[in-house]
């Protein structure tokens, strides 16, 4: 990786065609580049408008249950025996994750613009919950794309979709998991641009889904900043979190690009391990190419035709991630890191056994490596980690996994 | 300099008839079948040639498409063979054009300036790239038309008046009017709306028309092509192949001959139509 010269500040991104340095853009037929332009437009109409931001900040506040918490963990602290460690407790929203921030702003533009139906593609379904959960609140029709597998192994989340009105298509095209909900998601959108408003739920997409969807998921790092002012008197030292497409990390990360001194870390699913061709890390075994509106670095074979990921976390089980990070690789300001299957179920029981917190698969790949970071750095070290959600819905599959395990 | 695709719309315009467009998925089922079956086609009454560049995400097509896409990558089809295909046709075809159609990913891995030089050399003659609006231009549209490439655009019903200028602006050979806002392969378009569609068009380019989107049959293709230059029809043809597919999903004895009829037919319709 060759580090570029760093820019006076990380958060000025994009520019005005969407750009991430090189990464980013608008990939997109034809058929959707009215809509993208019109949905550009009203997002910037909407930012600029206190009426727009006050109203999100009360069902924010009343509906999601925020602030989220900063929780100190204080007994997986003592076992490492390094840094302090802090978990910022998105798994307490509303539905159970920090998608629910983004879909509150997505749904109320939606609303703004008039759009009468909404669409969404989700992974673990938590995205899936959250847009279903925004529907019913708002009276909106909402349908939900599910990779047929990932409809398998995360069905909880399937039942309360239902259960809220959503209809959930299984998507069996392709590798039948994220990537495949996306493309179904966008060929609705194609063949319904008029009336329906697609809620991305990652920082990818095309532009301005990444710059949007990060400055919904942006008050977890904003809240953070205070928070951690009000525990310990300055800011955190390093901040760590999962990523899918990198938008629970995005919104921890952003409100601190510019604080040097803050030392960032992503996570990606490695699956049975970088090696082995069987994972869904993206920046550690991708390279750049361009998928579902962006360029960004992709899982691809030499012809240029995307591979399937593999992660036992449906969240992060995709084989692209947000642009906006793609860049910030390349300027070297966020430091990727991996964890296994293996690694991520190990934290996914301890930290339910030492704190009383069951974590959902995907921030247990952030656990994962926090596990081996803390012990190494000194006692007044101040690391937060983004508890993204929570992992009821992972029961299940952890329980397999272990039993997988025992067999062998 | 004009190319095939500039003469051919221009021998057709002097005939008084519409094109008939047709595509095909390179490598569907096999490189071979797919060989023989595009060196069919101009003999059945295709005046143009497009082939997909098979992906394995193809957001703007539906199931037939993104089928014989999978059949192509699982025959062990790629870019590179596509192109070696594009040659092995140009041996005894020198004027029948050929339009590749895919999406970018595939392209940028190659190498854009590799692509266009090898595409050139190999004898293609225009590019469709379905996810690059013309707002990603210095990708691909800009250098193809440097190196001698028509770039044909898309252009749909939800492109309007003020939208249409920034979408023919480098648009070159022929414009690709997408009848319906949605996927390859779905609904039927309504022939009054489409001729209305291509005339709107019509007043602000010069270039032809092709109306693709929901042709399946001569009548279909009939109705089309009394109002605009070309008809495209892909799925209707995929379909046909499929179903002359073995149980092992090869191809069949009679695979060509039946997608051929199939064009045959089509390209009657679209011959009859008044204009
Ligand atoms: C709890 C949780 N964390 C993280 C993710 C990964 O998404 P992102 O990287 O956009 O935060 C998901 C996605 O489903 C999730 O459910």
């Amino acid at each position: 990786m060759t580090v570029q010269q760093q820019p006076n500040s990380f958060r000025t991104g994009p520019d005005e065609r969407g750009h991430f340095g090189n990464f980013g853009g608008r990939f997109v037929a034809e058929t959707l580049m009215p809509n993208i332009l019109e949905l550009e437009k009203a997002y910037a109409a909407a930012k600029a408008d206190p009426a727009y931001q006050k109203e999100m900040d009360y069902h924010l506040k009343h509906f999601v249950g925020r602030p989220s918490p900063l929780y100190f963990a204080e007994r997986l602290t003592a076992k490492f025996g390094g840094a302090k460690i802090y978990f910022k407790r998105e798994d307490l929203n509303h539905t159970g994750a920090h998608k629910v921030n983004n879909v509150t702003g997505q749904i109320m533009l939606a609303l703004r613009m008039g759009k009468k139906r909404i669409i969404a593609e989700t992974g673990a379904g938590m995205h899936g919950v959250a847009t279903a959960t925004l529907c019913a609140k708002f009276g909106l029709p909402c349908v939900v794309y599910m990779g047929a597998v990932d409809v398998e192994r995360q069905q909880p989340n399937v039942l309360r979709m239902k259960m809220l009105g959503a209809e959930v298509r299984p998507v069996t095209s392709g590798s039948h998991t994220l990537k495949d909900a996306m493309n179904e998601a966008l060929r609705d959108w194609v063949t319904n641009v008029s009336d329906t408003f697609y809620c991305i739920g990652t920082v990818a997409g095309p532009h301005p889904y990444p710059a949007m969807v990060r400055d919904f998921q942006c008050v977890i790092g904003n809240e953070t900043r205070e928070q951690m002012q009000e525990a310990e008197g300055r800011l955190p030292d390093s901040l760590i979190a999962c990523i899918g497409g990198g938008s629970n990390a995005m919104g921890l990360f952003h409100p601190f690009l510019d604080d040097r001194s803050v030392e960032i870390f992503g996570v990606e699913a490695a699956g049975h391990g970088v090696t082995t061709g069987l994972h869904a890390a993206s920046i550690a075994g991708g390279r750049p190419g361009v998928l579902h509106g962006n360029r960004t670095y992709l899982l691809m074979d030499a012809d240029g035709q995307i591979t399937e990921a593999h992660s036992i976390s449906a969240g992060l089980d995709y084989p692209g991630i947000g642009p906006e990070h793609a860049w910030l690789n390349d300027m070297g300001r966020v430091k990727f890191l991996s964890a296994t299957d293996d690694e991520a179920v190990a934290a996914f029981q301890l930290c339910s056994q030492l704190e009383g917190i069951i974590p959902a698969l995907e921030p247990a790949h952030a656990l994962a490596r926090v596990f081996d970071l803390a012990p190494k750095l000194p006692k007044d070290h101040l690391m937060v980690v983004n508890m993204s959600g929570r992992g009821d819905k992972d029961l299940d599959s952890v329980a397999q996994f272990l039993e997988s395990k025992k067999k062998k | 300099m004009t190319t095939r695709i500039e003469r051919r719309f221009a021998a057709l315009k002097a005939e008084g008839r519409a094109a008939l467009v047709t595509f095909t998925m390179s490598g569907d089922p096999d490189y071979a079948s797919s060989l023989a079956l595009a060196k069919a086609l101009p003999k059945a009454g295709a005046d143009l040639i497009e082939l997909g560049m098979p992906f394995t995400d193809p957001m703007a097509d539906g199931v037939a498409i993104q089928a014989a896409g999978l059949r192509a990558l699982k025959g062990g089809q790629t870019l590179i063979k596509t192109l070696a295909m594009v040659r092995e046709f140009r041996q005894d075809n020198d004027d029948t054009p050929i339009v590749l159609m895919g999406y970018y990913n595939p392209i940028y891995i190659y190498g854009v300036d590799k692509f266009l030089v090898d595409a050139k050399a190999a004898g293609v003659d225009g590019l469709i790239v379905v996810d690059l609006p013309p707002e990603e231009d210095v990708e691909l549209c800009l250098p193809a038309l440097k190196a001698g490439l028509n770039f044909i655009r898309l252009a749909t019903p939800t492109t309007d008046d003020k939208r249409l200028p920034a979408v023919l602006n480098n648009t070159s050979g022929f414009v690709y009017y997408v009848s319906i806002a949605g996927i390859t392969g779905t609904a039927a378009p309504d022939a009054s709306k489409v001729t209305a569609a291509v005339e709107r068009i019509k007043r602000h380019t010069k270039l032809p028309v092709a109306v693709g989107f929901g042709v399946r049959n001569a009548e279909s293709a009939r109705a089309i092509a009394a109002g605009a230059d070309g008809v495209v029809v892909g799925s209707a043809l995929i379909d046909v192949l499929r179903a002359n597919l073995d149980a092992e999903g090869k191809a069949g004895p009679n695979m060509v001959k039946a997608v051929t009829a199939l064009v045959a037919d089509i390209a009657a319709g679209v011959r009859s139509a008044k204009r």
